[in-house]
């Protein structure tokens, strides 16, 4: 692995007594795509204001660059782009104008600052908004401005905090669209979400974490190859029977994971299952074969599901 | 669009990076006064209509209305008499700065943490809590100042300022609105749920402070249990020193020292606490 763009070391945030982050290791090289997977509360957030040098950190290490964010936040943030997980645009001001002031953060003279938003704006697909009113635009609008935004000074390493939590599917993928993009050119990125399809799509390497702690790490596809199967059968039984049925389960597949809604058969050849257990005479409400996802691998990890 | 890839040595590359981080440690706080001057731009029209609009019904209401009923002038320990609009004059210009200072110094305060969180952006760049709290001050100046100037020309077209000294009223006047201004932002900088705070600013602190600084009538004829109010407030100090400048108004050294000191140590010390504010709320 070349030098690496960030080194965290046992890196823990404590607010008072409660350690947020809880001591977590990790290294990301340059031009990769490395992503923060975990549920509501797990420290994404607050492990991204640690790397994007505006936290302090309470103990352990942590390297941007080569450089100590508690000696050289001011050099280490010109270097990044940050979009964090709530928009902080500036609703006074007009959505080039968002993008002017913020140039302007990084010493960048006028001149370059306002090519440079043009161009942005181009990028994401804001061109003919250069004059609205950031309140006048669409959530999915105001996420690429900050993205636009976060680019202004070309960064090396994009942090993005939840980037499409809260759009539509439509405004998603063509978020996802930008920042292939953005990686494609050899843009370091740092992602958290606790979308497993994201993950999937945009990660090249993650960790999964939990309550602070990292509980697995590697590519989305070894992941799921380490701790799920290929496959899983999900069977639907109402409710109230799925507990029940799952006693008369048991041998089948590799493992078996009874949620209050569905049970899941975790095995490599799921059709190959869902005879068995139709031979056996248990006529489930609804049945479906599927490959493993993350999910499949966080509620292995963690005894829960990743959204609440 | 071009995005950057690694190239040269690692000891090159940490003197760029080290050399991206000069300018904005240098000249931070001109760059959240700019993108402050800029946002004030959009209420441009209101700005420049206030500004002239109320120096002029003031000093009109008071000249022609007030004064003519109140016959006498003022007189000073040493007797000296002087007409009336001449005595409200430096303080209403005093008023007029504290008054851009209480608004600019409370909303945006509140706003850049909460409502439209701006502060935590330019954190994310390379700003600082500190230059953060200097651009929003510089901004303050920026919109006071020629308040005060145009006020301070409604003063000489309304023949209230004698002495050609009074010029230096429009130092005093914006010297004791960012000293205002300055303690209001250290309390506002500290309000993390807005409880209406901003009213109880308003009425128990502003208007007080308005009414009982020597503004319209001389401390002196205050009852003397509310006369403390005046000795606290810059607003009184900034009053009294810019009529020893505008009419020569005689008082005792040592209270005109007091008029400057007072609303120096009050500006100096609010600055630095709004600075450490600032710097430990951004620091989540
Ligand atoms: N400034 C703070 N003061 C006290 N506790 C905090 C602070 N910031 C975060 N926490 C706590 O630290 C924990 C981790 O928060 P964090 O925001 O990092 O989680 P997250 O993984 O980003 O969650 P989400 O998916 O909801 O954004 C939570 O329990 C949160 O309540
Ligand atoms: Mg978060």
């Amino acid at each position: 692995m070349p030098q690496a763009v960030i080194t965290a070391s046992k890196l823990t945030k404590k607010y008072k007594d409660f350690a947020a982050v809880d001591g977590i290791s990790f290294e990301v090289a340059p031009g990769e795509s490395f992503g923060l997977l975990g549920p509501n509360g797990a420290g994404k957030s607050t492990t991204m204001r640690m790397v994007g040098a505006v936290s302090t950190r309470t103990s352990g290490t942590l390297s941007i660059l080569g450089l100590d964010p508690n000696l050289h936040g001011p050099e280490i943030r010109s270097q990044l782009g940050v979009v964090p997980q709530q928009d902080n645009l500036d609703m006074e001001l007009r959505v080039r104008d968002n993008l002017i002031v913020y140039g302007r953060y990084f010493g960048m003279p006028a001149k370059v600052v306002g090519k440079r938003a043009d161009e942005l704006l181009e990028f994401a697909q804001l061109s003919d908004r250069a004059k609205s009113k950031v309140d006048d635009l669409s959530g999915g609008m105001k996420r690429r401005l900050t993205i636009a935004r976060a680019l202004v000074n070309d960064p090396r390493i994009l942090l993005l905090d939840e980037p499409t939590t809260g759009l539509d599917p439509q405004a998603r993928h063509i978020l996802w669209d930008r920042l292939f993009r953005l990686k494609e050119q050899g843009t370091t990125l740092v992602l958290t979400t606790h979308y497993m399809d994201e993950a999937e799509q945009l990660c090249d390497r993650l960790v999964v974490v939990d309550k602070g702690a990292i509980m697995a790490e590697g590519s989305p596809s070894s992941l799921i190859k380490q701790y799920s199967t290929r496959e899983v059968v999900e069977l639907r039984f109402g409710s109230d029977r799925n507990a029940s049925v799952a006693k008369q389960l048991e041998g089948i597949g590799d493992r078996l994971e009874v949620l209050p809604d569905r049970i899941l058969i975790y095995t490599d050849n799921g059709e190959a299952e869902l005879v068995k257990i139709t031979e056996m005479g248990l006529m489930p409400i609804t049945s479906l074969v599927r490959r493993s996802s993350l999910e499949d691998v966080f509620l292995r990890l963690t005894g829960r599901s990743l959204i609440e | 669009m071009t995005f950057s890839t690694s190239t040269g040595s690692a000891s090159d590359e940490r003197d760029a990076i080290i050399a991206a981080g000069v300018k904005p440690r240098r000249y931070g706080s001109w760059y959240v006064a700019e993108h402050r001057i800029r946002a004030m731009r959009a209420y441009l029209q209101t700005l420049i209509a206030t500004g002239i609009g109320s120096p002029f019904l003031y000093l009109f209401g008071l000249g022609v209305g007030l004064a003519s009923l109140v016959q006498q002038s003022v007189g000073d320990a040493q007797g000296h008499q002087v007409g009336y609009l001449a005595f409200v004059a430096p303080a209403l210009l005093a008023s007029a700065a504290v008054t851009v200072a209480a608004e600019e110094c409370t909303y945006p305060m509140l706003m850049g943490f909460k409502w439209n969180p701006i502060f935590f952006g330019m954190n994310a760049a390379p700003i600082s809590g500190n230059q953060i709290v200097n651009g929003m001050i510089i901004g303050v100046f920026v919109r006071m100042f020629p308040t005060v100037v145009v006020y301070y020309v409604f003063m000489l077209l309304f023949g209230s300022v004698p002495s050609s000294l009074g010029i230096l009223d429009i130092l005093v006047a914006t010297f004791t609105g960012l000293s205002v201004g300055l303690a209001i932002m250290a309390y506002t900088s500290t309000i993390t749920e807005d409880k209406g705070q901003m009213a109880i600013i308003q009425r128990f602190i502003i208007v007080p402070m308005f009414l009982f600084s020597g503004t319209f009538f001389p401390l002196s004829t205050l009852p003397i249990f509310l006369q403390w109010i005046g000795w606290i407030s810059p607003l009184w100090h900034g009053a009294e020193l810019g009529r020893v400048f505008s009419y020569g108004e005689v008082e005792p050294i040592w209270v005109t020292v007091l008029h400057v000191l007072y609303p120096l140590a009050l500006g100096l010390w609010a600055w630095k606490s709004t600075q450490r504010t600032v710097t430990k709320r951004l620091n989540r």
